[in-house]
């Protein structure tokens, strides 16, 4: 596409002025921004930039939550032909120093004291820092720092500069080429620095139109904007899609409020993570099992024919007329009153991606009528790479190659991909830019997977982390980790699972417990327990457990590849896994390596046989502080089933 | 509320009169802000003795608070601190001595005149509506404000309805201060009591007090919910220069942030003065700690 961002919302300025772009509900209503309003604000922003000095091709660091301004400040940043850098909202202080400094930040929005406080805090190491500018002033009226303005002052000044010079912004505007740098995402790497991926506008609207052309988007869609605008994933369908195809964005109140938010607006494309859906579903389940007979009775009737009928009905296979008659019933009574609970009803594209999706989830949305897929892509791909068309979702896959993308897999299993939406390079980083880019123009993604017979991409695991029981009965068993977590996972009341067994004789696993879901089955049994910690270690929890990863197991034995990752011991970790901790990436996924050294004493314990391991863990709080957890956990050992033999 | 400036676009244009309030308040609030403590006396308590029969809840206690300061009246179970409270806010009428507010002086007040003078308080053991909502425990704390008669309330004829949609608007900011947006139509009932003792903060935030006095408000909180209520307090005497006069348990939480401390023991003043001076104080060391002899 030959244009740009700033280009785009002009455009869609001038067609339809008075059209909603987002909306932000703030005082209990959703306050409307129109296309008009959105260009103005992002002129004056753009020129109270220029006056502040932003140069062409400098970068400026955007922090907060989904707001308008937020993103109408990036679109300023751009129309200068500067870059944005969306920094993740939750991280640590600490955690911004680097790619402020990497990418010799002078200005940055922050949404509120939060924000304002961390960039304040890390100013010391980030000499090059001149200005902030706030976008919420509560509490920040004492401030008194140096270079620290509100954004109202920064628009003022914008504002009056608009009127001396009237045709500044727009000659800035074209000045851009669709080849100019267009963002910068700091990736959060599980090991060593961040690196930032380097975007044009040319790869990022490549992609965002070649998805939205695969789904057929227009700009009637509404999207509730609810991840942190830091993550590609979020920026592709709150910013890059939303210029491309002009609909409308929504933000949330405030974090809590997700949920409401969600019902109140009914957007018609959604994405989560699989995490959200789990987690909706274990709400869902909680509230059945409280619910009355007779509710209990008709939602487990009707979920068992949604999940024989429903799949077959979204994948346009032909249904049994009874069958399509209990199934309209059903949707009548329990599927349409649970999507809309769930602010559903009006999906008409929902995705999931970052991480494997247990087939019986996945199913369970699919099978109340919702049109759930999955698609593979990452940071340095623009996001779209494969995508499910709406009657071919499977759980075990992640769909096809949409238009424009190659994939070919390397001699290693490892998937290689060719696209308009490739990464232009890691910021100063040229080594790493090596190893994912070659010459000829793919790239490397350190998956490891397979184009399945019909044409559907499937990924194991990342390439790294497959690997190889070594001695005992299996030895050479193929051992990929995450399949295995994931299948634990699946379960609600494992909220995060960590296995290991490369290089070793048996397979074992750190298991988290959900604490609202045991919390809730204890309360049922009239289990009494302090705490997260307390309610970990209760001897019927443990037995709890245990009937998961023997499910598992009997689950792991049916395929004779896969019989070897069998969990042979497991135990259930008094904390959880944070973030903040280190345990967890930001995207929350397991960092099993840190986890393996953090917890050592626990990995020797689950290997040398011990029933029990007292151990002693550091934790950070929110704010900053920190404290100790300490416990005893006892190591529980699991059945193993003989693998199944495959029939010849 | 000088955040309603900052919206680029209201739906709703806010009224001219609540607007030039907040504008009024926040610019009232810069001038002062940086030396708060050389404020007005706003409230003296003189020679203020009380008994129940034969009990002496307090004796002869005199001490003031200045405007826009945070004053804490601290001391033991039992040393008279909410009886003190009850008497400022007028639940209780003290036998001996006058109480003084902006320059009128009380013997006796009754708690709806303490009200309408813009005093509101917080309660130790909540008296909330449990079954109705957040947002309707709040509009309650409006009522002192609404203007039109109940008939026209009940018809929603027009300038009652108006008033109405302008009385929420102003509750919306204070639901949105004290970040309780989700929980907004959720029956108070329902809450975990740290965020009752929030709504309950609200309710008496939505009578636009100039003075406002906190029972415990950090009662049977949890540490996360201690620092959150801290900040609000902070937070509602630095943005509306509300002046606060909290009783509190908790030391730490006293002396962290208020800026002058009355200790009371068994009904008497033993200690007035800034946190540090009141830590050293050898009374007040005893009260709390005893000592060996």
């Amino acid at each position: 596409m030959e244009t740009t961002f700033p280009r785009l919302l002009l455009q869609h300025a001038a067609q339809r002025p008075a059209d909603p772009a987002m909306r932000e509900k703030e005082y209990g209503i959703w306050q409307t921004h129109s296309w008009s309003a959105m260009a103005r604000q992002v002129e004056h922003l753009a020129c109270g930039l220029h006056l502040a000095g932003l140069r062409s091709g400098e970068h400026m660091v955007v922090v907060g939550a989904n707001r308008p301004r937020l993103y109408a400040t990036m679109m300023a940043v751009q129309s200068l032909g500067a870059v944005p850098i969306p920094l993740y909202q939750d991280a640590a202080a600490a955690e911004c120093v680097f790619p402020i400094n990497n990418a010799e930040v002078r200005f940055a929005f922050a949404e509120d004291q939060e924000q304002v406080d961390k960039l304040l805090e890390i100013r010391p190491q980030c000499p090059g820092l001149q200005a902030i500018w706030y976008d919420d002033p509560r509490g920040l009226r004492k401030y008194s720092e140096p270079g620290l303005q509100s954004l109202d002052a920064l628009v003022a000044a914008g504002e009056d500069f608009a009127k001396k010079n009237p045709s500044y912004f727009r000659v800035q505007v074209e000045k851009a080429s669709p080849d100019d740098v267009a963002a910068m995402f700091y990736t959060s790497g599980t090991t060593g620095n961040p690196k930032g991926v380097v975007h044009s506008h040319r790869t990022l609207l490549d992609r965002a139109h070649a998805g939205a052309q695969f789904d057929k988007l227009t700009h009637k869609e509404e999207v509730l904007a609810y991840l942190p605008p830091a993550w590609i994933g979020q920026n592709i369908f709150s910013y890059a899609q939303w210029l491309c195809c002009g609909y409308v964005v929504n933000c949330p109140e405030s974090t809590g409020t997700v949920t409401i938010d969600l019902k109140e607006i009914g957007p018609t494309y959604y994405f989560a993570p699989p995490r959200v859906f789990e987690g909706l579903l274990t709400t869902v389940m909680i509230r059945m099992e409280d619910a009355g007979w007779l509710k209990r009775r008709m939602f487990h009737a009707f979920m068992d024919l949604a999940r024989r009928v429903g799949p077959a009905r979204m994948d346009r296979k032909p249904v049994g007329p009874l069958d399509r008659l209990l199934y309209a019933l059903g949707d009548l009574c329990v599927y349409g009153p649970l999507r809309n609970n769930l602010g559903f009803s009006r999906v008409r594209v929902g995705y999931t991606a970052g991480e494997a999706i247990g087939p019986d989830l996945f199913t369970f949305y699919r099978s109340i009528g919702i049109n759930l897929k999955q698609l593979y892509g990452s940071t340095e791909t623009a996001v779209f790479v494969c995508l499910q068309p709406d009657d071919q979702a499977k759980a075990d896959t992640v769909g096809i190659p949409i238009s424009g993308v190659e994939i070919k897999v390397a001699e290693n299993g490892e998937i290689l991909v060719r696209s308009g939406g490739l990464l232009k390079e890691y910021y100063k980083n040229p080594a790493a830019t090596a190893e994912v880019l070659t010459a000829d123009g793919w790239y490397h993604t350190s998956d490891a997977g397979f184009l399945d017979a019909q044409g559907h991409l499937k990924i194991i695991d990342r390439v790294k982390d497959v690997g190889r029981i070594r001695g005992g009965a299996n030895d050479g068993a193929l051992f990929a980790p995450k399949y295995v977590e994931n299948k634990l996972k699946f379960f609600p009341y494992i909220k995060e699972a960590v296995a290991y067994g490369d290089g070793r004789e048996l397979v074992c696993a750190m298991i988290n417990i959900d604490f609202d879901a045991v919390g809730n089955w204890a309360e049922r049994r009239n289990l009494p327990y302090a705490g997260y910690t307390d309610l970990a270690q209760k001897s019927e929890v443990y037995e709890l457990i245990k009937d998961c990863v023997e499910k598992v197991n009997a689950d792991l034995a049916a395929d004779e590849r896969l019989a070897g990752s069998q969990v042979s011991r497991f135990l259930v970790l008094h904390k959880e896994l944070d973030a903040d901790d280190g345990e967890l990436t930001r995207t929350n996924k397991v960092r099993r390596g840190y986890i393996a050294e953090k917890y050592q004493v626990l990995v020797d314990a689950l290997y040398g046989g011990k029933t029990d391991q007292y151990i002693e863990t550091q934790v950070k709080f929110e704010d900053g502080r920190t404290g100790s957890v300490n416990a005893t956990l006892r190591i529980s050992d699991t059945r193993i089933f003989p693998p199944v033999k495959a029939a010849a | 509320m000088s955040t309603i400036t900052l919206r680029t676009e209201p739906a709703e244009p806010v009224s001219p009169e609540m607007a030039a309030r907040l504008v009024e308040q926040s610019s009232a609030n810069q001038p002062i802000a940086p030396d708060r403590k050389a404020g007005e006396v706003i409230l003296n308590v003189e020679n203020i003795s009380l008994s129940f029969g034969g009990v002496k809840a307090l004796s002869d206690i005199s001490f003031d608070v200045k405007e826009h300061e945070i004053r804490a009246i601290i001391g033991p179970n039992g040393a008279g601190k909410s009886s003190m409270l009850n008497c400022i806010n007028g639940v209780y009428q003290p036998q001996q001595g006058s109480i003084t507010f902006r320059g009128q002086t009380f013997k006796h007040m009754n708690s709806h005149q303490v009200a309408v003078m813009g005093v509101a308080r917080t309660f130790q053991n909540l008296a909330l509506f449990k079954g109705m909502s957040v947002l309707d425990n709040i509009m309650t704390g409006r009522n002192l404000r609404i203007k039109s008669n109940l008939l026209l309330q009940a018809l929603r004829i027009g300038p009652a309805e108006r008033e109405e949609i302008r009385h929420r608007e102003f509750v919306e900011h204070i639901i949105d201060f004290l970040e309780i947006q989700a929980f907004r139509k959720t029956p108070v009932g329902q809450l975990p009591y740290g965020l009752q003792k929030r709504v309950d903060l609200g309710r008496a935030l939505a009578m636009e007090p100039q003075m406002l006095l906190l029972d415990e408000p950090m009662a049977g909180m949890n540490v996360e919910e201690k620092q959150d209520m801290c900040r609000f307090v902070l937070d509602v005497n630095d943005e509306f220069g509300t002046t606060v006069v909290l009783i509190e348990h908790d030391m730490g939480v006293v002396m962290d942030i208020s800026d002058r401390v009355v200790v009371l023991d068994y009904g008497k003043k033993i200690g007035d003065g800034t946190p540090d001076e009141v830590r050293n104080n050898p009374d007040v060391i005893k009260a709390y700690l005893g000592t060996s002899e």
